[in-house]
């Protein structure tokens, strides 16, 4: 049967097309996250050893690093330069990640509140207008009540950026009238 | 004097001659239609997870933006799959008793990662980083498609080198405002004078050096 020759070839030929694939695609490293049958837990990416300090990750400057003061106390001011670059930053972060329970106001309504998590303190309650910049700071870092920690999701100078956002949307509705830019008090008076 | 060659002869000649072009022609264009087949890219094949983790209903239904969970995308190579700690940051509350959040807790409670397929695979040859993808305007639905409306993942691009080369050499068909990246739903409403004009403004200057993408 000569005429099936070419058949032959061409099945041949699928076969070791189809067979020369997987040994470049799956090479013998790991990626992010692999499974590995190598170390007794089976992650590839290996946890770092308690203690160990990464370069860039040594927390010198406490109060930038915990948002405690030297009294002990949170610390009233930022330890970072309050930009207006700051508060964006701040405003994207906490849409990101504190909008869905906190809501985008600060109010305590997110969506997860919606739908069933306990709802938290509003940002524009009392105690809450009176707490420093350094209290936020702790709370993204070590959570508070049913507000899991933020550490590893949320970079340190994202935490500050996010503690000047907090403070924006409260001065957005609380505000004394003396303490207005001439401008926006020029315009409220006007509207009088 | 016996003819020596039988008379189907002819008939076995025409054929081969016709088949040295026509059969390889079809194997050739056999070969290239499975390769770009779902049956070999995978795409838009559903892949079983440990659970039926839903991004329609977090994205759309929920507004949690992409990075809460794939916190890493705008800096690393890799965009991050979350621990199950930012499944537990609502799920301690929300669905606490659900059986199909069961492996999310068991995970918790016995400090062993939830094992999920992977969706996106490139072979092992191809070098990739997200974050300069992010940095240069390239959104989150040019490649992953409307993930968002998916109730569960797959893959909507071909994840193909001729895919990758279409915006390697053309990204003016592709490149957004960076604002805009991890809005799913954004169009550009007139992509042919944007793209350029982004491109010139970012600089997106996508090599096609093979050693770009193969190092």
């Amino acid at each position: 049967m000569r005429t099936s020759a070419p058949l032959v070839a061409a099945a041949l030929a699928l076969l070791v097309f189809a067979g020369c694939r997987q040994g470049m695609y799956d090479q013998a490293r790991y990626e992010p996250y692999e499974d590995s049958d190598f170390f007794a837990d089976g992650r590839a990416s290996r946890l770092l050893v308690e203690g160990t300090v990464p370069r860039g990750w040594l927390r010198a400057d406490p109060v930038l690093y915990t948002g405690i003061g030297a009294d002990g106390g949170f610390a009233a001011e930022l330890p970072v330069a309050l930009t207006r670059e700051l508060v964006e930053r701040g405003r994207q972060r906490f849409e990101i990640f504190c909008s869905p329970c906190h809501g985008r106001t600060g109010d305590g309504l997110g969506m997860i509140v919606q739908r069933g998590f306990k709802q938290p303190a509003s940002f524009h309650e009392a105690r809450l207008r009176a707490m420093p910049y350094g209290y936020f700071f702790d709370v993204v870092t070590n959570g508070f009540g049913q507000m899991s920690s933020y550490a590893s999701m949320v970079p340190v100078a994202d935490r500050w950026a996010i503690a000047a956002y907090v403070r924006v949307l409260q001065t957005s509705r609380y505000i004394a009238v003396d303490e207005l830019p001439a401008e926006d008090r020029r315009r409220l008076e006007a509207a009088r | 004097m016996a003819q020596i060659f039988h008379r189907s002869t002819n008939t076995v000649a025409k054929v081969t001659l016709f088949g040295a072009v026509f059969f390889v022609a079809v194997a050739g264009w056999v070969a290239a239609t499975l390769d770009r087949s779902a049956y070999s890219t995978r795409q838009g094949v559903v892949r079983e997870q440990p659970v039926p983790f839903s991004h329609d209903h977090h994205v759309v239904a929920l507004g949690i933006d992409c990075r809460y969970c794939h916190t890493a995308v705008e800096t690393e190579a890799f965009a991050g799959i979350p621990p199950t700690t930012t499944c537990i940051n609502c799920h301690k509350l929300i669905w606490n008793e659900s059986d199909m959040l069961a492996p999310v807790r068991a995970s918790l409670a016995e400090d062993t990662p939830i094992r999920w397929t992977r969706v996106h695979d490139l072979p092992d040859f191809v070098y990739f980083d997200h974050s300069i993808h992010v940095a240069k305007g390239v959104g989150c639905a040019t490649c992953h498609g409307r993930v968002d409306q998916m109730p569960l993942v797959y893959q909507a691009a071909s994840l193909q080198m001729e895919w990758c080369l279409e915006c390697h050499r053309h990204p003016e068909r592709y490149v957004g405002p960076r604002e805009q990246v991890f809005n799913m739903a954004w169009k550009a409403p007139d992509q042919a004078t944007l793209g350029p004009a982004l491109v010139a403004e970012y600089h997106v200057d996508p090599r096609t050096d093979c050693s770009t993408c193969h190092r």
